[in-house]
């Protein structure tokens, strides 16, 4: 039997016609209007997974017609930075707008994802952040890669109930976060005053920063490494002695275990951000106005220093054709009144821009309403944010991170914390030299 | 088609040699313990989840594993409202990509394993084989060339970008030919050819319905692996309103260090989620049972 020329011309237009409706649906769906005309209806989709954006783009979309945001809600992190870069190397595919990590900026920029919206954005939004913000998102130079949306500085969570309880109190210093975090197991071994998270390098980071470290150094055009240095290993050292001596939990965060044991009072501190409130209610739902918030506990008695953890800014992206519009609706979301009351209402961010928190920032979080002066505390504590550059492979040395520190803290030795700096020192300056870039050391 | 098969069969038994006499067997207590093991191995995690999915967010990792508890219709409603729906639109895009992908699939399939079974044609062994190779090449690996082409043509982050590469099956062309080689004589080819029959007409009269316990596998195999698959369109879709379950659910356990992970809502949805796929076993399990009886006849 011979295959019938029926046969094989009904397969050929049986091809022809799916690849025909799959290319003109192609070019209806994807969304991007190809005439750019002047004064015609633009689109932008916006890649975030920060909590009430859609809230907040709805007001933005109701007063401005012709700029209409769509919201694309994206897994948190690392997997949406991995599908921008994606499509930015396909060449097709990315959004207009983006949502970055600070620490991302610099590797985003450097595989040429951003767009520079110096020129496109309105006079004096550089004056409404902080330096230390703003400086994470121009990377010291003249180019801005997005406008800061929230900030996360840190401070101490505590259950205020078991402190009184078991006659603590709140730990100023680190060497008395010590003393009361064995007073507490000692008085019920059930019970940690915190953990050492192998799994959150952003917590460790934050911590270090607060101990005056920068990771990265910008050197001319060379880079500098410096991950193994004085306060990073005095930051490894102290929590090391505490995992090894089993007064402090070695779990990492965010497990079912971690939260169950949040919920249950078995974890008693925690040392977060300002976004503390939202993830303890979502994980301990039980515990509703027991705990209470305080500073970082400090290295010298009276300083008044703190590190970073988390927070984003809104980027344009280099595949966006609209970056004008981008950029204007970027600066009403996270520079203005409005924007920044619907920020801190819909999402319980904590915003980056200083003039319009007061007003956005009257009352404290409901997870919190014991603590009447929450965000007048929390604001005293952000002004103690350190210096701190992330660089182009962040996502290399958190990686080895989560290995080398994984490894020390379920062996539970504290010198092997200080072997786990070593190692990421020298994984992290091995990456930025096979990517070509120049490091000093 | 019952007495062409019924004939099959029974000259197919009729050259099995003579059964021994009947012994009675003893149950194997190894083999009873093994199985019950099995079982217990592949139930003991969806009484979790179904256990699970009845405790509220407070409950869900205090209390005892096994406790049920009562509040699984406030997770339904909890899941429902979140973000106005968004799962159940989730559902119907699975439905979507898993129903119309295995359709469609079963089609191609049974007309590409009939051709390669039953025609002979300059490079059928070539294209067979290519086949063949196709079928140790696992789908996952294919996902990121897929994406780069689809991304050549803009129909990244569309319906087509997880429909179209879910349209191939090397596996399911595979069956099909083994399927139509062993169930389609071709003495019945030749007589519909005889009497008239078109090719188009012998094919969707006479090869499809003995095809049939065939094709209701490879429509089962397909759905469910549409229906579970992940790393496709997470990699294709951006847009959450075109995600299918799997991706979303996934959403909502990586909400940024910064958010709490919805664990409550994850499971109840992954419970859900799985539902319409008991329903469609247990309604096509009848044709499962032909065709395992249809295999044990000609082994």
């Amino acid at each position: 039997m011979r295959l019938h020329t029926g046969i094989r011309v009904a397969a050929a237009v049986a091809a022809t016609a799916l690849l025909a409706t799959a290319c003109s649906s192609g070019s209806g769906d994807s969304g991007d209007d190809t005439a750019d005309g002047s004064g015609g209806k633009v689109e932008l989709t916006f890649w975030t997974w920060a909590p009430g954006m859609e809230e907040a783009v709805a007001v933005w979309n109701e007063a401005n017609p012709d700029i209409q945001v769509t919201v694309n809600k994206q897994d948190g992190g690392d997997p949406a930075v991995t599908k921008l870069l994606t499509a930015i190397q396909a060449g097709s595919g990315a959004p207009d707008l983006f949502q970055t990590e600070y620490q991302k900026i610099p590797t985003l920029v450097s595989e040429d994802a951003l767009a520079d919206i110096a020129d496109v954005l309105p006079d004096g939004t550089a004056e409404r952040f902080a330096e230390g913000t703003w400086q994470s998102v121009t990377l010291g130079g003249d180019a801005v890669y997005g406008v800061p949306q929230d900030s996360g500085p840190m401070q101490f969570y505590y259950r205020e109930d078991v402190f009184q309880q078991y006659g603590l109190s709140v730990p100023t210093t680190w060497e008395q976060y010590a003393q009361v975090a064995e007073q507490l197991h000692t008085a019920d071994p059930s019970k940690y005053l915190g953990t050492f998270s192998a799994n959150d390098a952003g917590w460790f980071t934050g911590l270090t920063q607060q101990a005056g470290a920068s990771w990265w150094g910008i050197d001319g055009d060379a880079w500098s490494v410096d991950i193994e240095s004085a306060p990073v290993q005095k930051v490894a050292e102290y929590w090391g002695g505490l995992v090894e001596k089993g007064v402090i939990d070695n779990k990492p965060m965010y497990t079912p275990e971690w939260n169950a044991a949040l919920n249950d009072g078995s974890q008693v501190g925690w040392l977060s951000a300002i976004w503390a409130p939202g993830v303890l209610q979502g994980n301990a739902p039980d515990t509703a106005g027991k705990w209470k918030m305080a500073p970082m506990p400090q290295w010298e008695e009276g300083d008044d220093a703190t590190g970073n953890w988390g927070g984003s800014a809104t980027s344009v992206t280099s595949q966006s054709t609209h970056k004008a519009e981008a950029a204007k609706f970027i600066a009403w979301l996270n520079a203005s009144q409005e924007g920044v009351n619907l920020l801190v209402s819909e999402g319980g961010l904590y915003p980056a821009d200083i003039p319009s928190q007061a007003e956005a920032l009257s009352s404290p979080p409901e997870f919190f309403s014991n603590q009447a002066d929450f965000y007048t505390l929390a604001a005293e504590t952000a002004k103690g944010v350190q210096p701190f550059t992330y660089g182009p492979n962040v996502n290399v040395a958190y990686s080895a991170y989560n290995d080398e520190f994984g490894k020390a803290a379920e062996a539970k030795q504290a010198s092997l914390f200080l072997d786990a700096v070593t190692a990421m020192q020298a994984t992290t300056v091995d990456d930025l030299e096979n990517q070509g870039f120049t490091v000093t050391k | 088609m019952t007495t062409t098969t019924t004939l099959h069969r029974a000259t197919a038994a009729a050259s099995v040699p003579a059964l021994r006499p009947e012994r009675k067997v003893r149950p194997s207590v190894f083999g009873t313990v093994v199985l019950l093991v099995g079982a217990l191995y592949c139930l003991m995690p969806v009484a979790w989840v179904l256990v699970a999915s009845s405790k509220s967010a407070g409950e869900l990792f205090s209390t005892f594993t096994f406790l049920p508890s009562t509040h699984l219709l406030d997770n339904i409603g909890e899941l429902s409202a979140y973000r106005g729906g968004l799962y159940w639109r989730w559902m119907a895009n699975t439905a979507l990509y898993a129903g119309v992908g295995a359709a469609v699939s079963v089609l191609v399939s049974s007309m590409a394993g009939y051709a390669l079974a039953k025609y002979r044609f300059a490079g059928k062994t070539l294209v067979f084989n290519l086949i063949l190779a196709g079928v140790l090449v696992p789908g996952v690996v294919l996902a990121v060339p897929q994406y780069l082409l689809l991304a050549e043509v803009g129909l990244t982050n569309t319906y087509w970008s997880v429909l179209l590469p879910s349209l191939i099956s090397p596996y399911g062309i595979y069956l099909c030919r083994i399927y139509a080689g062993a169930s389609v004589p071709d003495e019945l080819l030749e007589a519909a050819r005889t009497d008239g029959a078109s090719e188009w007409r012998t094919f969707s009269r006479i090869a499809v319905p003995l095809m049939g316990p065939g094709l209701v596998t490879v429509f089962l195999f397909q759905f469910v692996g549409i229906w579970n698959n992940f790393m496709l369109p997470y990699i294709m879709l951006g847009n959450d309103r075109l995600y299918p379950i799997t991706v979303g659910l996934n959403g909502l356990l990586n909400q940024g260090a910064s958010q709490p992970a919805m664990y409550t809502s994850v499971i109840t949805g992954a419970l859900l989620s799985i539902v319409p796929l008991a329903l469609l076993f247990l309604t096509l399990q009848r044709y499962w049972k032909v065709d395992l009886a249809a295999g044990s006849v000609k082994a």
